[in-house]
């Protein structure tokens, strides 16, 4: 039964010392190093004391699948396999995770899409499976190109949904996944996502962590569900009355489960509030116009931002982190002053720009777009000229510059 | 586990159900022995079922269950449809999580308890549906033997969809008219037990439950050769009444007629070199166990 006994200031047997994950992630000393996204991957993991992960390839999160593979002929995780298809790793990873264990995989695109219907049974079985989403094309015609709509579709699943700008962001939230997906009063699955290649393939200055610390080990006793290692007493999985018994307990036990994800879901909130310092970041709020975006597209609002400072027009920032939580007071609070709010996205649909619309007082003020897809490049041009368009404001065809 | 980890606490006792307060007294947790003969004196590890009156799948899970040499170390993995019915009342840990994944899932559980439990016996066995196994799970189950995971794969083959209502799988024999096969199954029933030994299964065996005490020495083997040696396979006819127009008691006669020697159902055993070797020694460690209980008895 649970070890309540502190393992902190121990070794595990790669010698990385068991470390209080606060003071790892805040206090530790830091080293520079200059790695792709896919790299810094590789080097969380590292540092994550995973149990299992389980790997399929696909574009463009095969080179982080392969090099935590070389972690596990390393010996820094308990196991590594590559499964059948991204329906198979997901189950794979759901056993692992049934089996108390701390689980750990990459998908993208069309991989999460097959894997889809693994992740609402991950969430509503409580399973704290961390899944890298490194986001590409989904429709037809086929592309591998970074396009953000499969964000959409995990949304709704019941879990936990982060969105990452850079690398750095990375590093530090998969190791703070772990933290806040993992608690007792949480216990969901998170996607991490990011914008494949933008974020996978580009190099960037990333702060490490100390390689001898680590993470320390995931406590499956913690689980509000018993995990299935038959080292409890028995449980029948789902009790007589929840599927057989009468149709009306049966729905009505469903009914509150499925509210019960969705508080876990709320519960997270505090958790990713203390890890992630707030579950968005802001500049300059007290500017009429705003943008407000998620992953990639922040950095390039941030450079539109630079560009149209020089021609005499200010405008704040608001990084959506986390999208499950959803940060409803926050974006209300951040957008109040806000009389033009522009949503960049790297996706056709706009679904970041429904989700604000639907939360703030006077959604009109949303102007969604612009939005690339497709696996198209954002230039900051393009957020500066809908900004300008908007306003009424007189810019360059993009078109027209022959570039 | 052992029945020492499910003791009530004295103080709660009379407010726990009685199934349980009767699985703590009389329940075959950790005993050597266990057996189907055990059926009826000492606490099943299953209680009641959902299962239309007089389903052989309900006699296959009893005894099924009261063979698992370690019931207390067991987890199963089971998949939508008829037997998921039975899954709510099975006292071992029992994942129910898709259709068609309970041989991903049982290869990522087996893992995980390989690495949390290193040094222990931890058991796996699937239990699913002809339609999960062979059909929408397919790669799956044999994608688990390509890897040889060490758990036990067993499909209960009704040789149809039973919980949807009676439609065509992949079991079924060719030409039975069947929901969704309205001028009759157009090919074989696919041959998974062949295919199985191909894929690397080390004990593959073909039967009906007909018989207790056959039930329980192929469960027997099928879990040791997968715990020592790999993956092991049993299908097991458990036809579906319901389905074929036969009544509550009629199952039995059934499986009996379905196992005639030029049947689909004749006993069929394939064992792999490693595991004949596991098999016969652990067959001379139980003669051996045996004798000396009687010497000590005899000496008593
Ligand atoms: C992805 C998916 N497809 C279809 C179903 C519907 N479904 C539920 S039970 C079942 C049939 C199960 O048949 P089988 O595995 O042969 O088991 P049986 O009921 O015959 O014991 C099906 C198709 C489902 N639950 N999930
Ligand atoms: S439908 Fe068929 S297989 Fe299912 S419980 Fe009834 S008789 Fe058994």
């Amino acid at each position: 039964m649970a070890e309540t006994k502190s393992v902190i200031g121990t070794q595990n047997k790669k010698g990385q010392t068991f470390t209080d994950p606060w003071k790892m992630l805040h206090d530790a000393p830091r080293t520079p190093s200059f790695f792709t996204g896919s790299e810094v991957i590789k080097e969380a993991v590292r540092r994550a004391s995973c149990d299992v992960m389980i790997a399929y390839p696909i574009t463009p999160q095969s080179e982080a699948a392969a090099l935590i593979g070389e972690l596990f002929a390393e010996g820094y995780i308990g196991d590594y396999f590559r499964g059948e298809s991204e329906f198979a790793v997901m189950s794979q990873c759901a056993g692992a995770a049934f089996g108390g264990a701390r689980v750990f995989t990459t998908t993208a695109g069309p991989g999460t899409m097959r894997a889809m219907e693994n992740f609402p049974m991950w969430a509503g079985a409580r399973l704290p499976i961390q899944m890298i989403v490194t986001c590409r094309g989904i429709n037809s015609p086929l592309s591998i190109q970074p396009d953000t709509l499969e964000i959409a579709y995990l949304l709704n699943t019941g879990m936990l949904v982060w969105h990452a700008e850079t690398a750095q962001d990375f590093f530090d939230w998969i190791l703070k996944g772990y933290m806040v997906s993992e608690e007792p009063d949480v216990h969901l699955p998170l996607a991490l996502c990011c914008d494949g290649f933008f974020v996978t393939h580009t190099k960037d200055v990333v702060n490490l962590t100390p390689t001898d610390m680590c993470l320390p080990p995931y406590d499956p006793y913690r689980s509000p569900v018993p995990c299935m290692d038959m080292e409890c007493p028995p449980v029948r999985m789902m009790r007589d009355p929840f599927v057989m018994k009468s149709n009306y307990i049966s729905y009505a036990t469903h009914a509150s489960w499925q509210q019960e994800i969705w508080a876990a879901v709320e519960r997270s909130r505090k958790h990713s509030i203390h890890w992630l310092n707030g579950l968005i970041d802001t500049e300059n709020t007290d500017q009429e116009i705003l943008i407000v975006a998620s992953g990639t597209a922040v950095s390039q609002g941030r450079e539109a931002i630079r560009l149209l400072e020089d021609e005499g027009v200010r405008c704040g920032l608001v990084k959506v982190k986390t999208l499950r939580p959803w940060p409803e007071e926050e974006i209300r609070e951040a957008t109040k002053n806000a009389k033009h709010i522009f949503v960049p996205e790297f996706n056709v649909t706009g679904w970041l720009a429904k989700e604000i619309r639907a939360t703030i007082p006077n959604p009109h003020r949303v102007h969604a777009g612009p939005h690339v897809c497709g696996g198209m490049t954002m230039p900051p041009e393009i957020i500066v000229q809908e900004i300008k368009t908007a306003l009424g404001m007189k810019s360059f065809s993009l078109a027209g510059r022959g570039s | 586990m052992s029945k020492e980890r499910i003791k009530i606490s004295e103080d709660l006792y009379d407010i726990m159900p009685s199934d349980y307060q009767d699985l703590v007294k009389s329940a075959t947790y950790g005993k050597e022995d266990r057996g189907w003969k055990d059926i009826g004196n000492s606490k099943e590890l299953i209680e009641q079922h959902s299962l239309c009156a007089g389903c052989p799948e309900s006699m296959a899970f009893r005894y099924i269950l009261a063979s698992l040499p370690n019931p207390e170390d067991t987890v199963m993995v089971g998949s939508t449809g008829c037997t998921s019915l039975v899954f709510p009342m099975v006292a071992v840990h029992n994942i129910h999580s898709l259709f068609g994944n309970q041989n991903a899932i049982a290869s990522g559980l087996k893992r995980a308890l390989s690495v949390r439990f290193p040094d222990r016996v931890k058991d796996v066995v699937v239990l699913a549906g002809d339609g999960a196994t062979v059909d929408i799970g397919l790669d799956m189950t044999l994608q688990a033997w390509f890897r040889q995971e060490k758990f036990t794969t067993i499909c209960f083959d009704n040789e149809l969809y039973a919980n949807t209502g009676g439609q065509e799988s992949g079991l079924m024999q060719k030409g039975f008219v069947a929901k969704m096969a309205p001028v009759g199954k157009l090919f074989d029933k696919v041959r998974l037990p062949e295919i199985a030994r191909e894929s690397g299964c080390h004990y593959v065996v073909n039967c009906t439950v007909s018989k207790p005490s056959l039930v329980e020495k192929v469960i027997r083997n099928a879990v040791h050769v997968a715990r020592e040696i790999g993956p092991t396979y049993l299908q097991l006819y458990t036809p579906c009444i319901l389905e074929i127009g036969k009544n509550s008691m009629e199952g039995l006669q059934e499986m009996r007629d379905s196992e005639k020697p030029t049947e689909r159902f004749a006993y069929k055993e394939y064992i792999s070199e490693p595991a004949k070797q596991l098999l016969a020694e652990m067959t001379a460690k139980e003669k051996e166990r045996k004798a000396a209980a009687k010497q000590l008895a005899g000496q008593a």
